[in-house]
């Protein structure tokens, strides 16, 4: 079974550094920042590539700053490439 | 530096995202709501009430009420709510929230009316409001975040503080004989007939979030029905008040607050009489 893929994006500004993602990523991919943020906290960083989207992390975030992607295994093919002097246009339907 | 150079820099990192990135909308799975605003909440690192504040605001956007529903902020650390969530709110004296609700909804029955309040809000200073206005079973939903202390003005003992737990008025840990036992509100109020939905829920973990995301829901759904008051009690954690770190305050909660405060419905409506 293929692996599900999933990546996720914080907001260092607003993050508190209160590690409760840290606890709740099953992956064990997060880790507190080394570096401040201009508040003074330290913030949470993605450090393995192997999140899937599972959004966990979002769910007990206080201030709702992860954004959770999760790719879709459904892969949408081009069914026409329109050239023109501008640049290409693919054009796709979803089912 | 330069500019140029960082604009380049900028330029540079777009192009690598673009590249290699997953994070496309096609892709997006969760985000924060458009209800909650952008505005950096006040509370602690840690606090519950962030979450709760954003369970509301999913709740709201999933049902499309955002423009029907009006909100009554309660004096404690959560007097800011108004701050935070895109919705017409007001704000209460200590403990009247729920007459303050009471209030708007017989003016405007057609709206979506809450209140949101603390544990020394909801069941110290108003303990008598609450138990009246669940009593006369108002069409409303009360969302009553409980951690067992005054949070805002410094970690005073509550109503709802644990037997044995320290506080700044209880530095020796509560003691029952001369400082009483704690007062489990929620419970008292499952007994009144005007309630007709009664929960316990927390926000410690993603599955407690879902959950308590659900309870807040059902109060919405079973507002829109006329049905009466629905009652939905957050269990959250205090650090700063705890005086321990996020992460150790949530396993204290689930070791100590659980065992007094047990999670799980209280009243549920029986579908079916009708």
């Amino acid at each position: 079974m293929a692996k599900v893929k999933g990546d996720i994006v914080i907001d260092i500004e607003k993050c508190k550094g209160c590690e409760l993602c840290i606890a709740a990523c099953p992956q064990d991919s997060l880790e507190l920042s080394r570096k401040l943020n201009s508040k003074g906290y330290q913030y949470m960083v993605k450090i393995e590539d192997n999140c899937t989207g599972c959004t966990n992390c979002a769910l007990v975030c206080p201030e709702g700053i992860i954004k959770v992607y999760r790719q879709t295994t459904k892969k949408k093919e081009p069914v026409a490439t329109i050239s023109n002097l501008t640049g290409d246009i693919t054009v796709t339907v979803n089912s | 530096m330069s500019e140029k150079t960082l604009v380049n820099e900028e330029q540079h990192f777009e192009e690598m995202i673009a590249e290699e990135s997953i994070c496309t909308t096609d892709n997006l799975v969760y985000e924060k709501p458009d209800t909650l605003l952008d505005t950096p909440m006040h509370y602690c690192p840690g606090c519950g009430h962030g979450v709760a504040h954003r369970l509301i605001a999913e709740v709201i956007d999933e049902l499309g009420i955002q423009e029907d529903t009006i909100g009554v902020a309660p004096v404690g650390c959560s007097v800011f709510a108004y701050n935070y969530l895109n919705i017409d709110m007001t704000e209460a004296a200590h403990g009247r929230a729920s007459a303050v609700a009471t209030a708007i909804k017989r003016v405007l029955p057609d709206k979506y009316v809450f209140s949101y309040q603390g544990d020394g809000d909801l069941a110290a200073i108003g303990t008598a409001e609450t138990i009246h206005t669940c009593n006369r079973g108002e069409n409303l939903l009360i969302i009553f975040i409980n951690n067992g202390i005054y949070g805002m003005t410094g970690g005073q003992m509550a109503p709802t503080t644990l037997p044995g737990m320290k506080s700044t008025t209880s530095p020796f840990g509560r003691d029952v004989a001369t400082m009483g036992n704690p007062l489990k509100i929620t419970e008292l109020v499952a007994q009144l007939p005007g309630v007709y939905y009664c929960t316990r829920t927390a926000v410690n973990n993603a599955g407690n979030v879902r959950r308590a995301k659900k309870a807040i829901q059902k109060g919405f759904e079973y507002q829109k029905l006329n049905k009466g008051l629905s009652f939905v009690e957050i269990v959250s954690n205090c650090p700063s008040n705890w005086k321990m770190t996020p992460l150790a305050s949530n396993k204290w909660m689930e070791e100590n607050m659980f065992a007094f405060y047990p999670l799980g419905d209280l009243k549920v409506p029986n579908d079916k009489e009708k």
